[in-house]
């Protein structure tokens, strides 16, 4: 190593390890704000001089937290599920069966990648009005439950998989369905591990459509009700901070664990340009 | 012959249920949107009549939308260069190292992962006047003025967008570190023995080589700002786009069309515009994609 490249080496770390406190710094002020008591909020110290865990109790028990979290858990665990057995069953059907109309379908479902959800909440919303789905789970959920993008994703991979290995199957006598789900979906668990946390992560925090289709504060998910709970009481910046800890902390967690499926989910979907 | 019918039988049967839902949850609200933009629809009344372009000559003679329409350009024209800007750099040094280069990565795409409710009341959090606002303490400790960042009309808007560029970076850098990585090693090797210098280096080749990532990054993040709404949502006081409306994008004045004010014909044709917007885009993106460079 020459001594510039060295310098260059030195200096690279020296940037990237000063962002570093850039990076986390808001979340470690969130975290230290929840733990402060009320009486300290407005003090201009780092960290709380009688630290507390009072915060929480009180959100934990005085308020619909609880309920938020649940919906938001149910929510984001049933869309991911359904996300990844249509996705991959409609993206191995199109990589692997010959019929006609298979690439009309593939770009018009492709196409849909266009519109902007923007611009389908109000003809939604005044579906979900009609056909009794505000205030449901199911209300929230609909538009999610399959994706153009996974199902592009999914075809990719599942035209990997040799078809000698799916007429073998058949020849064995395994039905059609049973070829997709015991031979096919194996062999792409890790596109599948990559999608699944994806779109946990993506409906775990989803803000506009929730908000449009709750009214009541009872089926908020974790975002809308953190949104609700934190302009009711404005001035509380310490509950608002131990809200924002307990909808930040799991996801965090969910992060560190599957950091690799993450990271690689996020290349994945630059593969989309 | 027998199991090619089956084969074909089996497709369709599988994919009955997806076309459906896109058939009914994508397709059919868009023409339905573009449907609802031409009639005077309201949503308490039952009556919806056939008016033509007159929502879209209405929206236009509304100065909100008109302010709603300039400030959403704003945060595309602060925001875009500052996230490519600084993650084509940071993705640079990135590169440079190999110890810990995980372990960074990391770090800087939790914001993108975090929810951006949370994020957004914690910046607002910080963003508070002095002695509370935790950034102004900070000024204040530099001997710098104070600043009212989200209470002032005219630093509100710019203080949303170094949030939204905090979230974004960290996702771009991730996609800049794996283009920069499949450059094949040979190029810059070659191009040192021809006597290139590190400038060189950077400016004839690993940037030339890396313009498809740029384009799709830049595109990808205009849209990304044409939509910003989550943010300024939570950010300015009771999710009204203010103060004095000069945080409020487009999005924010939909939703207020649509669920505030129960105004569907006006509110479906500002979505319109900006779906017009974001297909011009897109279709530009793909042109420039399909332009073949050699090197």
């Amino acid at each position: 190593m020459t001594r510039s490249e060295k310098i260059i080496k030195i200096f690279s770390y020296l940037i990237l390890t000063t962002l570093i406190i850039v990076m986390t710094f808001p979340f470690i002020w969130m975290v230290l704000s929840s733990l402060k008591p009320f009486r300290e909020i407005y003090r201009p110290y780092l960290f709380p001089k009688n630290p507390t865990l009072d915060n929480y109790k009180q959100i934990l028990s005085s308020s619909l937290f609880p309920n938020w979290f649940l919906n938001s858990l149910f929510v984001a665990l049933s869309t991911t599920f359904s996300v990844l057995f249509f996705d991959s069953l409609v993206g191995y059907t199109i990589a692997k069966y010959r019929f006609p109309g298979r690439n009309i379908i593939f770009i018009f479902i492709l196409s849909t990648l266009m519109i902007p959800t923007e611009m389908l909440i109000i003809p939604w919303y005044i579906m979900s009005s009609r056909l009794g789905w505000i205030d449901t789970y199911w209300g929230i959920m609909f538009p999610g439950m399959i994706t153009a993008f996974g199902i592009f994703l999914m075809r990719q991979f599942m035209e990997t998989i040799p078809n000698d290995l799916l007429d073998a199957a058949r020849i064995d006598g395994i039905s059609e369905f049973g070829i997709f789900l015991k031979i096919a979906l194996p062999l792409v668990k890790p596109a599948l591990a990559s999608l699944a946390i994806l779109n946990f992560i993506g409906n775990w925090n989803a803000f506009l459509w929730p908000l449009i289709v709750s009214s009541k504060p009872k089926m908020y998910t974790l975002p809308v009700g953190l949104a609700y709970f934190s302009s009711e009481n404005l001035m509380h910046w310490e509950l608002i901070m131990t809200g924002a800890t307990i909808s930040t902390v799991p996801l965090i967690m969910v992060f560190l664990i599957f950091q690799k499926q993450i990271i690689r989910g996020i290349m994945l979907s630059g593969l989309k340009g | 012959m027998k199991l090619r019918h089956k084969k074909i039988l089996t497709a369709y049967l599988f994919l009955l249920v997806p076309l459906t839902f896109f058939a009914f949850i994508r397709f059919y609200p868009m023409i339905s949107a573009f449907y609802i933009s031409f009639t005077d629809w309201n949503i308490i009344s039952p009556v919806k009549n056939f008016v033509g372009l007159a929502n879209y000559v209405k929206i236009f003679n509304d100065s909100v939308f008109r302010i709603s329409l300039l400030n959403t350009l704003k945060y595309v024209a602060y925001g875009v260069p500052s996230v490519i800007v600084l993650s084509l750099i940071l993705a640079l040094l990135l590169n440079n190292i190999t110890k810990l280069q995980g372990f960074y990565r990391l770090i800087y795409v939790m914001p993108y992962i975090t929810p951006l409710v949370a994020t957004s009341w914690v910046w607002r959090w910080m963003y508070q006047k002095p002695p509370t606002g935790i950034i102004n303490n900070f000024l204040n400790m530099l001997g710098l003025p104070t600043r009212s960042f989200l209470m002032s009309t005219t630093e509100a808007l710019p203080s949303i967008v170094v949030t939204t560029v905090w979230i974004e970076v960290g996702y771009c850098i991730i996609i800049f570190l794996a283009g920069l990585q499949s450059i094949p090693k040979e190029y810059l090797e070659a191009a040192r023995v021809d006597g290139a210098n590190r400038r060189q280096l950077l400016f004839k080749i690993t940037i030339p080589l890396l313009n498809p990532v740029i384009v799709f990054l830049s595109v990808m993040q205009t849209i990304i700002f044409l939509r910003i709404f989550t943010q300024v949502y939570n950010m300015s006081d009771q999710g009204s786009g203010g103060p004095l409306n000069s945080t409020k994008p487009l999005v924010l004045y939909i939703y207020q069309k649509a669920f505030k004010s129960f105004d569907m014909g006006t509110a479906t044709a500002a979505t319109v515009i900006l779906f017009l917007i974001i297909l011009g885009i897109t279709v530009v993106q793909l042109k420039v994609l399909n332009k073949k460079v050699e090197y």
